[in-house]
C-alpha cells in the first residue's frame, strides 16, 4: 500500500497514519533478548499493545519525513508572526544542546558531577538580570505561561507575608489571554483597564481602578500592538502607592535590549519567553522556557531549588522557607536554556543590542510600505511590531481570516489574526531582525497583491487557499463531533 | 556572531524609505532616562568556533553517561535512542515550526500529534490524550485541578507519600491559592506501595481524588484494585502517575484497572535525559471528561473537498479565547519531545517496546538479586517492581569516593525525602547499564 494518495491533479496528497501502514512482526529497531526471567509474575503483566505500529526504519522514517513536507517552517518560509515572533534559530545552539555533556546528564547525580551545567544555569540568571534590570532570576518555569504563573504565586507570597495577599490583578485590554487564565489560577480575580485612542495604558486609567485589594497590574510593554508603554514609570507609581506590585509580561524583550531594561520601569516581576528573545526553537509548540525575574525584596519567594556559587563550587538549595515551592520537577527545560545561553554567548552585549534595532528597523520598514494599503490599528511608533486591521478590505466583503489564507498561496505564513482583541480584524505583523530587506519586499508584494485581489477579485481570497496540501478544514465538525484518536472499528 | 543580514547599505535604503536618517531615531520616542540606563553589560560575542569550544569546555565539566555509569532512574531515565527520532526532529520542518494555528500548512505537525495522542491512549489503556503538557510534575497537578473542576464539591485530594517527592511538591504549589482544597497524605506500607486500607477507611463524600504512582517513586508497581474499590464507593476519581512510561509496554495498563485520569513524564520514551527537561507530560483520560482535558487537543476532520485533515480542536476552554475563564493556562504541548515520543513508538513498535521493557525487567531483577545475594543489601520493600527498586545500603557513603573514582553513580539517596529510609538508595538498571558495569557494581558494593 502506498503512503500516500493522490488526487488526479497529482498536487495535494493526504498521508496515510503511522498506524495504516507497516506489517505484524515488523519493528525499526533491535535489541537482543535477555536472557533469565523478567522477575514479574504475570498477573501483572499486559497482552500486546492493541493498535501499536509494526513498521521498519526506513518505513517510518519516510512517513515523518512526508509529514514534515507538509509543514511551513522558518527554514523554508517566512513567518511574520507578531508577539508569536518566529525567529531564525541558529543551528550551532542545536549542536552544542546535544553535546553529550548536556544531553546525557542525569539531574539527581551529585551536584559535584553537574558543576558545568550549574554553572551555565547560574552564568544565565546572571545574564538575564543584566538585561531585564532585575535583581533575581529563576529558571523554572517550562514555559512562558508557567513564568507568568510563578511571577504571579511570587507576588501572592509577598503580599501574604506583609499580611493581605489581596483579590485582585489589574490586566489591560490588550493583554495576551494567559495574562488573565493565569491570574485566576493563583486565586485573583481579573479586572480590566482600557487602553486610550493610541493604544497605550494612561495613568488616569489606572488610578481608577486601582484600591487597595488590587495585589499587581500586569503590564506588557511594548504592548501587544507593538507600542511602548510610555506611561509605564507614572502607572508603576500608581499601583506601588497603593501597596501594589507591578508585573510585566516580558513577551516582547526582544524589541528592549539596550533600549530601555524593565528593572528601571518600576517592573517588580517579569517572565521572559526565552524563544521570543533568544532564538530557541518553537518546536511547533514548544518545548520552551519562562525564567521569572524579580527584584531583591522578592528573591526569597522565587521558586527552589536556587543555585548558588559557595567556595567555588555551585549549589542546589531548597532552603528558602519563604518560597513558592516548586513548579516543576528537576531544573527547568535545561536543553532550551542552554541554547538561550549559547545564542548569548556568541553575539554578547553589542549582539544582542543590535538584535533589538534590527528588529526595530524591519517593522519599521514593513509598516510604512502597507500603511498606504492596510488601515494602521495605532499611529504610535512602532517598536518590533505593528498592527494593521482589514477595515479597507472589508469594504469587498474580504476579513483579516480571507488575507492570512491567501497568503498561504503567496508561500508566506500569516501574521497573527485577530489578536489583540481590541482591534477588529487584527493583522499583527513582526518581521524580527533576522529577515533581509529583500524577503520583506517580497511579502510587502504579496500583501499588496492581495489588497488588489480584495478590490479586482474579493472571491479568489474568500476562497483561499488553493495551494497547500489541504484546504480550509471543518473546525465546527472537529469540535461538534469530536474524533481525536485513530481506531480500527468506528461506530 | 551576528545573525542579522543588514548591509549599511541596506540600513541606509530602509531608513530612507521610513523617513529617518539614523537608527537612534526610531527609539526617540522612549523616555530619556530609560535609554540612558540601557546599555547591557556582557562579555562580547564571539565568532562560532570559540563558541563551540567555551561550550564543549563547559560540558565537559559534567559527568555524562557517555562515560559514566549511572544506575539513576528517580523520573528521569537513560534509554537508547534510535539515531531516527533525533534525524527526525532536526528537521526544520518540525522544529521551526509554528504552534499550528493555520491548519492548511501544519499537517505535520498535527498528523504527528494526533498520532501521539492515539499511542499515549494505546499505552496506558485510556480512550482519550491531550498533545502533551510540561512535565510529568505539571501533568499531575493538572490532573488534580480537572478532579476539581469535575468535582463540585468535593475538596480533599489524597496524594500517596510514595508518588515522587517533587510531584508532590508541585501539586501543593499549584494549589495553594485556591480555596477550598485540601492535600491529605497517605503513607505507604512495607511492600513500598500506598497504604489501600488507610485509603479505603480515609475516604468520604469529600474525597475529590486519589493519586497513586505506577509504578511509583520506589519502583514499586501499585496494587490499583483495591484504589479502584475504594473510590467507587466514595466516588473519588482514581488518577494514576507514571514516570518510567516504558513499563506500560510490559504491565497492565491503569485503563485496565479503571483509571479515571492516567498522567506522567514521558522523557522515557525516546528523550535524552538532558538535567531532567526538557521531557514531556502525558495526560490520559476517560472519554467521558473530554471537555474537561487541559491543554492541547488534535481532531481529525476534512476540507472542502472531503480530504482528511488535522485541526487544534476544543479549544473554548483554552486562555485563546475565555481568557479569565479559562480552565488553564497552557500554552505549549512539548511538542517537539512528544514527536520525539512518537517517532521512539513507531520506531519499536509493538514488539520493540515489549521487548526493550522486558530487558529492563529482568536485568533489574538479575541486579537486585545480586546485589542482595553477593553484596549483603538489604530489601527495603517487598512489592513488585519494574526497572528500579531500593535497597539499605548502611555506610555506603563511605564508600562513595570509590564509587565516584571508578565513574559510578550507583544510585539515589532517599534520605532528603524521607528521613526514615536513610542510608537507602533508589538503584535504577535499564537496558543501557551493560553486564560489566553491573558487575562493577556488585563489586564495588562488596568493598572488593
Amino acid at each position: 500500500m502506498s503512503e500516500t494518495s493522490k488526487d488526479a491533479d497529482g498536487r495535494r496528497s493526504s498521508p496515510l497514519l503511522i498506524f495504516e501502514g507497516g506489517s505484524p512482526g515488523r519493528s525499526g529497531f533491535f535489541w537482543p533478548e535477555e536472557k533469565g526471567p523478567i522477575g514479574l509474575p504475570p498477573e501483572l503483566l499486559r497482552e500486546e499493545i492493541a493498535g501499536f505500529p509494526e513498521m521498519g526504519e526506513l518505513e517510518v522514517l519516510r512517513h515523518f519525513t512526508r509529514l514534515s513536507h507538509l509543514n511551513f517552517s522558518i527554514e523554508s518560509e517566512f513567518y511574520p508572526l507578531g508577539s508569536c515572533t518566529m525567529k531564525y534559530n541558529p543551528k550551532v545552539n542545536e549542536v552544542v544542546a546535544r553535546l553529550p555533556g548536556f544531553s546525557l546528564i542525569h539531574p539527581l547525580a551529585p551536584p559535584e558531577l553537574l558543576q558545568g551545567a550549574l554553572e551555565l544555569l547560574h552564568r544565565l540568571e546572571g545574564w538575564l538580570a543584566e538585561i531585564s534590570g532585575m535583581d533575581h532570576v529563576t529558571l523554572q518555569p517550562a514555559a512562558g505561561a508557567q513564568g507568568e504563573l510563578t511571577g504571579l504565586m511570587v507576588i501572592r507570597a509577598c503580599l501574604g507575608e506583609r499580611g493581605n495577599p489581596r483579590r485582585k490583578i489589574i490586566v489591560p485590554d490588550t493583554a495576551h489571554g494567559t495574562n488573565p487564565a493565569s491570574s485566576t489560577l493563583c486565586g485573583y480575580e481579573v479586572i480590566q483597564v482600557g487602553s486610550n485612542k493610541q493604544g497605550i495604558i494612561e495613568a488616569a486609567a489606572v488610578e481608577q481602578v486601582m484600591d487597595d485589594s488590587v495585589a499587581a497590574l500586569m503590564i506588557t510593554n511594548p504592548n501587544t500592538l507593538g507600542v511602548f508603554e510610555k506611561n509605564i514609570q507614572a502607572i508603576a507609581d500608581v499601583v506601588h502607592k497603593r501597596g501594589g506590585l507591578v508585573y510585566l509580561d516580558g513577551a516582547n524583550l526582544n524589541a528592549l535590549m539596550g533600549v530601555a531594561k524593565p528593572g528601571d520601569m518600576g517592573v517588580d516581576v517579569l517572565h521572559i519567553n526565552l524563544h521570543k528573545t533568544f532564538s530557541t526553537p518553537h518546536g511547533g509548540g514548544g518545548p520552551g522556557a519562562g525564567p521569572v525575574g524579580v527584584k531583591a525584596f522578592l528573591g526569597d519567594y522565587l521558586p527552589i531549588p536556587r543555585i548558588e556559587k559557595k567556595d567555588g563550587a555551585y549549589e542546589l538549595r531548597s532552603d528558602f522557607p519563604k518560597s513558592v515551592g516548586r513548579v516543576r520537577s528537576f531544573f527547568g527545560n535545561f536543553g532550551i536554556l542552554a541554547r538561550a545561553y549559547t545564542y548569548m554567548v556568541s553575539l554578547g552585549s553589542d549582539g544582542l543590542e543590535e538584535v533589538s534595532r534590527m528588529a526595530l528597523l524591519n517593522a519599521n520598514y514593513v509598516r510604512k510600505k502597507l500603511e498606504s494599503a492596510f488601515q494602521l490599528a495605532s499611529t504610535e511608533p512602532c517598536m518590533h511590531e505593528c498592527v494593521f486591521t482589514d477595515r479597507l478590505q472589508q469594504k469587498q466583503g474580504v476579513s483579516t481570516l480571507d488575507i492570512a489564507k491567501r497568503l498561504l498561496d503567496y508561500g508566506f505564513h500569516p501574521p497573527t489574526i485577530y489578536f489583540p482583541l481590541v482591534v477588529s480584524g487584527a493583522l499583527m505583523i513582526e518581521p524580527t531582525e533576522t529577515e533581509t530587506r529583500e524577503t520583506l519586499d517580497s511579502f510587502v508584494e504579496a500583501m499588496l497583491a492581495i489588497a488588489d485581489e480584495a478590490k479586482g477579485n474579493p472571491a479568489l481570497v474568500k476562497s483561499a487557499p488553493h495551494t497547500t496540501p489541504v484546504g480550509r478544514l471543518d473546525e465546527a465538525r472537529a469540535a461538534r463531533r469530536p474524533v481525536l484518536r485513530w481506531e480500527t472499528h468506528r461506530n | 556572531m551576528r545573525y542579522t543580514p543588514h548591509t549599511p547599505a541596506d540600513k541606509e535604503r530602509m531608513l530612507q524609505t521610513i523617513g529617518l536618517s539614523r537608527i537612534e531615531e526610531l527609539i526617540e520616542h522612549i523616555p530619556r532616562s530609560l535609554r540612558e540606563k540601557a546599555k547591557i553589560s556582557l562579555p562580547e560575542g564571539l565568532t562560532e568556533v570559540a563558541v563551540k569550544r567555551q561550550m564543549a569546555a563547559l560540558a565537559a565539566k559534567n559527568a555524562s553517561a557517555q562515560d559514566w555509569s549511572f544506575f539513576l532512574g528517580g523520573g528521569i531515565y537513560h534509554h537508547a535512542i534510535p539515531s531516527a527520532v533525533d534525524a527526525i526532529i532536526s528537521r526544520s520542518e518540525f522544529s521551526t515550526s509554528y504552534t499550528p494555528y493555520q491548519p492548511e500548512v501544519s499537517q505535520g505537525t498535527l498528523t504527528a500529534m494526533y498520532e501521539f495522542q492515539t499511542l499515549i491512549c494505546q499505552l496506558t489503556g485510556m480512550e482519550v490524550a491531550n498533545a502533551g503538557v510540561y512535565d510529568g510534575a505539571s501533568a499531575v497537578a493538572e490532573a488534580v485541578l480537572m478532579a476539581r473542576r469535575l468535582q463540585d464539591g468535593r475538596g480533599r485530594v489524597f496524594v500517596s507519600r510514595a508518588l515522587h517527592p517533587q510531584y508532590r511538591s508541585v501539586i501543593a504549589t499549584y494549589l495553594k491559592n485556591l480555596q477550598g482544597v485540601e492535600l491529605v497524605e497517605v503513607p505507604f506500607t512495607k511492600s513500598g506501595a500506598t497504604d489501600a486500607e488507610f485509603v479505603a477507611k480515609a475516604l468520604d463524600d469529600k474525597a475529590m481524588c486519589v493519586v497513586a504512582g505506577y509504578p511509583n517513586f520506589f519502583g514499586v508497581i501499585e496494587d490499583l484494585v483495591p484504589l479502584r474499590a475504594a473510590c467507587d464507593r466514595s466516588g473519588a476519581l482514581l488518577a494514576t502517575v507514571t514516570s518510567e512510561p516504558l513499563s506500560l509496554a510490559l504491565l497492565k495498563p491503569p485503563g485496565a484497572y479503571g483509571a479515571d485520569i492516567a498522567v506522567g513524564e514521558g522523557q522515557s520514551l525516546g528523550v535524552p535525559m538532558t538535567l531532567g527537561g526538557p521531557g514531556f507530560g502525558f495526560f490520559a483520560a476517560q472519554k467521558k471528561f473530554v471537555r474537561s482535558l487541559p491543554g492541547r487537543l488534535v481532531g481529525e476532520t476534512v476540507d472542502g473537498e472531503g480530504r482528511r485533515g488535522f485541526v487544534l480542536t476544543l479549544s473554548t476552554r483554552e486562555q485563546h479565547i475565555r481568557r479569565e475563564k479559562a480552565t488553564s493556562n497552557i500554552c505549549t504541548s512539548q511538542s517537539l519531545c512528544a514527536l520525539a515520543a512518537t517517532v521512539y513508538m513507531s520506531m519499536l513498535g509493538k514488539n520493540g517496546m515489549r521487548r526493550i521493557a522486558e530487558v529492563n525487567a529482568a536485568r533489574a531483577h538479575r541486579t537486585k538479586e545480586r546485589l542482595v545475594k553477593e553484596a549483603g543489601l538489604t530489601p527495603v520493600f517487598s512489592g513488585p517492581f519494574f526497572n528500579e527498586f531500593v535497597l539499605k545500603a548502611s555506610g555506603w557513603a563511605g564508600r562513595r569516593a570509590r564509587f565516584i573514582s571508578d565513574k559510578m553513580v550507583p544510585g539515589i539517596s532517599l534520605s532528603e525525602w524521607y528521613p526514615e529510609l536513610e542510608d537507602s538508595l533508589l538503584v535504577c538498571v535499564t537496558e543501557m547499564n551493560e553486564e560489566e558495569e553491573i558487575e562493577k557494581l556488585v563489586r564495588n558494593f562488596q568493598g572488593r
